[in-house]
């Protein structure tokens, strides 16, 4: 442990209370990786604080003396953006759980960072509301953690992500300053700060406390299951569905291969021998549903779809997602390790690029599982290896960076929902110009000026990535020395 | 006519040099910008020409200012100087990719003309424009729409990507040309709203929606605040989806509350009955918006009011108490669910009424008023523009990160930026 560290220990111990502050190396083991599992770094020490003075303290703390800090929330992101810096404090937000205000007249909450995505759901739902950003870790995922990758789920698609539905912040700056941006108003004053540090991935400071928008339940929904006989013909119809005017609130595609994992692992009706199920969920105005729905049976059936089921019934409804929301966990019983990939393709090239996905896994001998958010072009592949091969995670790892050129290729995104973080740091010049990146770090610096606020996450930096970000060319000599590792 | 000052000396040969090739001139009275005639204009042909623009300028240390549609020169502070004004009416194109519901559109182009040509493939970009005349690029860095944002969200929710030239010249991307994307700082929310002040943006790229079939509008009469709050309330109660709840509340004859519902033809019957029941007593069904939808009168101060959206027919009341207390008239309109009012005031409001009306509203917890126009008087008479600003040392340190010399719109924006 660093001097800095171990002079820090004691103060944070004034700060936070004695078991606020973790050091024993057993104790911060638990917190060495967050939902990128991959990748493990032992934090130098950990910090729960529980209210917004103690987090400024540490922050103030740590920028007096240059200690990088690392936030973390319920540690369940997939780019290892609360990867923990081990000569620097990890500050999880844990224990601020309190759920401040459920206002139903101005249709918001005001909780702290650390309460799960679903509890706002659970506490508005009786009011007939609901807190629309959903991603598929809901249950335990916190909102703190939501704000810092802007989060989406299944239904952005029609509703947007979390910055589409909070309205205010409190943040507390790199050097320690507590700053309240936006409030249950819409709109504040100024540069729109707060939809800037939406999505930052906790590199301009820690968020303590943040007011949320509740969006009123529908009138109604209805789950629709559609088979296709290939996976050209499912993404011929979600992009079918995207151009014909009808908007619904989710479509997901799972081809065959995930379709075979989860069959073995919950029962959820799809039909076994099919290449491509499409799940497409519409809410709103009851006689809406009905006639965007005929439409979409219609545009299914038309691209070739040999069987459609729609449940309206929330039992029924809930058995269509169970597949999906397995699709991860199942692909993980059929092979020893998977890379998660989460691309961005425009709607219009899914089946383009869906069958050179396909190409690039036969080629490879590397088999790739798409579970998807079709209609927002949100490609999830799974690729899978066997980690007891010592080749098996660079030949995955060659396939996955491969699959995400050709999102950039096809004009898309590295990442639409999981994050930069740690893991596509050195991934960003793919997508973004050495000006780009600049503009990025300049904005970065003004809120952090020492660097020490989740250092080595989202941009990439020489030290990361070489001098050269994104090319890469030959073994790394850090690599070759044995003093340093590249993934 | 206001008052022209000019903040410079005769044009530096140089300068016109550096400028050749995208049409410098020098500035006239026509060009006035808050009161300040700029000493140069230019008109880049493109993109390239734009940031080469912008690079001169920087070389020069020149103070830039954007013209698009020329409709909100007035807004903002005046700015301190305008050594050059670069119009962007030459930044236009139109790429519209109708299948993915996503357009990117030159800065220069107007929003008129994008209107039509999304609308002719059946699709639109759901804000309605506050002012007529304008272009993209000025709808962005003004970043106000009128009360469809309920449904659909504010202007800022559907920008998915901007290019922007920086200060220096230096021509960036932020975001991108697809619908869900989280890589990198979102950039293009600082744009939006920003007012010229970071950078200037020379493409947008937008998330669309396919237009509704159907459009209907229930009118009724608001009686008092606490009517609006119950029809507002018994709204909120319904499941009816309104794509806007709009107030109107003039100072002479009678505040009105239009609900706008878009969607299925089957539907419209239940939905307007749904709203019919929520609003009570007498209501007016039609199937077009009402003249002038989402503008704001053309003259005049303009106030935007931000509060929690339950109180929004409390601070449209005091708006119109406070003022008609000094013997003037406002025009209060807006979201009502939102909690996003504008407040118009009529050319040759006191600055004294204004000041009070503003103040009155910012003593409020939870509520800001911002003048985003001002009369030149309302200017002289010293009238805070802003109130009070949370954040603003972030958000010097944010302009000072993209524009260190402060060359961009100076002044122009909140606290001097």
């Amino acid at each position: 442990m660093s001097e800095a560290l171990t002079t820090l220990i004691p103060r944070l111990r004034d700060i936070c209370g004695p078991d606020g502050v973790l050091t024993e190396a057993r104790e911060r083991r638990a917190y060495d990786h967050d939902g990128l599992t991959h990748r493990r770094s032992l934090p130098g020490v950990v910090v729960l604080p529980t209210t917004t003075a103690q987090v400024a303290a540490v922050l103030r703390l740590c920028s007096g003396t240059g200690v990088p800090f690392v936030p973390r929330g319920a540690g369940t992101g997939l780019s290892g953006g609360a990867l923990p810096h081990h000569e620097g404090v990890l500050l999880t937000t844990a224990r601020m759980r309190r759920v401040v205000e459920v206002d139903i007249p101005n249709e918001c909450a005001v909780v702290e960072p650390g309460v799960p995505n679903l509890d706002i759901t659970t506490l508005a739902a009786p009011h007939g509301y609901y807190y629309a950003p959903d991603p598929s870790s809901q249950a335990v995922c916190s909102v703190g953690g939501n704000v810092a990758e802007n989060s989406g789920g299944a239904h952005c698609l029609k509703y947007g992500f979390t910055a589409t539905h909070v309205r205010g912040l409190e943040l507390v700056t790199p050097e320690g300053e507590v700053v309240r941006l936006g409030g249950k108003a819409p709109d504040g004053t100024g540069y729109d700060l707060v939809r800037a540090v939406i999505g930052s991935e906790g590199t301009l400071g820690v968020v303590t406390e943040v007011t949320v928008g509740l969006t009123r339940l529908p009138e109604r929904t209805v789950t629709l299951l559609a088979a296709f006989d290939s996976l050209d013909a499912g993404g011929a119809a979600v992009s079918a569905i995207v151009s014909s005017g009808v908007l619904p609130s989710a479509v997901e595609m799972m081809d065959a291969l995930s379709i075979e994992a989860v069959k073995a692992f919950v029962d959820c009706d799809y039909p076994a021998d099919a290449a491509a199920v499409l799940i497409v969920e519409l809410d709103g105005p009851a006689a809406d549903v009905d006639a965007h729905l005929t439409e979409v049976v219609g545009l299914c059936t038309a691209h070739g779809a040999r069987r459609t089921h729609t449940a309206s019934d929330d039992d029924e409804r809930a058995r269509i997602w169970a597949g999906r929301k397995a699709a991860f966990d199942a692909v993980g019983r059929m092979s020893p390790a998977y890379i998660v990939q989460d691309g961005v393709v425009p709607r219009t090239a899914l089946p383009e690029v869906l069958r050179r996905i396909a190409a690039l896994s036969e080629e490879s001998g590397i088999r790739v599982a798409n579970v998807f958010h079709a209609g927002d072009g949100n490609l999830h592949p799974l690729v899978m290896f066997d980690d007891s091969d010592p080749d098996g995670y660079r030949r995955a790892e060659e396939v996955s960076g491969a699959i995400l050129d050709l999102c950039v290729e096809y004009g898309g995104s590295i990442t639409g929902e999981h994050g930069v973080g740690a893991d596509k740091a050195c991934s960003m010049p793919r997508m973004y110009s050495p000006d780009d990146l600049d503009t990025f770090e300049r904005f970065r610096r003004a809120f952090d000026p020492s660097g020490i606020a989740n250092p080595d996450k989202l941009l990439p930096t020489p030290r990361l990535c070489g001098e050269r970000p994104g090319v890469r060319k030959g073994v790394h000599p850090l690599v070759e020395s044995g003093r340093a590792t590249q993934f | 006519m206001r008052p022209v000052r000019s903040t410079t000396g005769p044009v530096d040969p140089s300068v016109l040099d550096d400028l050749a090739g995208s049409g410098p001139r020098p500035g006239t009275p026509g060009d006035v910008v808050g009161g300040v005639v700029p000493t140069v204009v230019a008109r880049p042909r493109g993109e390239a020409d734009a940031a080469r623009v912008m690079a001169a300028a920087a070389r020069h240390g020149l103070s830039v200012v954007s013209r698009g549609g020329g409709t909100a020169l007035d807004w903002g502070a005046p700015p301190r100087s305008v050594d050059l004004l670069v119009e962007t009416a030459a930044l236009t194109g139109i790429e519209h990719t109708a299948d993915d519901l996503v357009v990117t559109v030159g800065a220069g182009t107007p929003v008129a003309e994008l209107t039509d040509v999304l609308g002719a493939a059946g699709q639109r970009l759901s804000a309605d424009p506050v002012r007529v005349g304008g272009t993209v690029g000025g709808m962005v860095a003004t970043g106000v729409c009128g009360p469809r944002r309920l449904l659909f969200g504010a202007l800022r929710d559907l920008v998915i990507g901007m290019t922007v030239v920086r200060a220096d010249g230096v021509l960036t991307r932020t975001g991108g040309r697809v619908v869900k994307n989280v890589a990198g700082y979102d950039l293009a929310k600082l744009h939006t709203g920003g007012q010229g002040t970071l950078g200037m943006i020379t493409s947008v790229t937008f998330r669309l929606h396919p237009t509704p079939p159907a459009l209907r509008v229930v009118t009724a009469a608001v009686s008092s605040r606490a009517h609006g709050e119950r029809m507002a309330a018994a709204l909120r109660a319904r499941a009816v989806a309104p794509s806007a709840v709009a107030l109107d509340w003039p100072s002479e004859g009678g505040a009105h509350l239009h609900v706008v519902l878009e969607g299925m033809a089957e539907g419209m019957t239940a939905r307007v009955d749904g709203v019919r029941a929520a609003l009570g007593g007498d209501t007016v069904v039609s199937e077009r918006l009402p003249e002038g939808w989402g503008l704001v009168p053309a003259r005049g101060t303009l106030g935007f009011v931000a509060c929690p959206p339950a109180e929004s027919l409390a601070a449209a009341e005091r708006i119109g108490e406070l003022v008609r207390a000094a013997d003037a008239d406002v025009l209060v309109r807006g979201s009502v669910p939102s909690g996003a009012l504008h407040a118009v005031f009529p050319p040759g409001t006191g600055a004294d009424v204004i000041a009070t009306a503003a103040e009155g509203v910012r003593s409020r917890p939870g509520w800001s008023l911002t003048l985003m126009r001002a009369e030149q008087h309302v200017h002289e008479a010293g009238v805070d523009l802003w109130g009070e600003v949370p954040g603003l040392p972030l958000m010097r340190s944010v302009k000072d990160a993209l524009d260190p010399r402060h060359r961009l719109a100076p002044g122009r924006f909140v606290g001097g930026i």
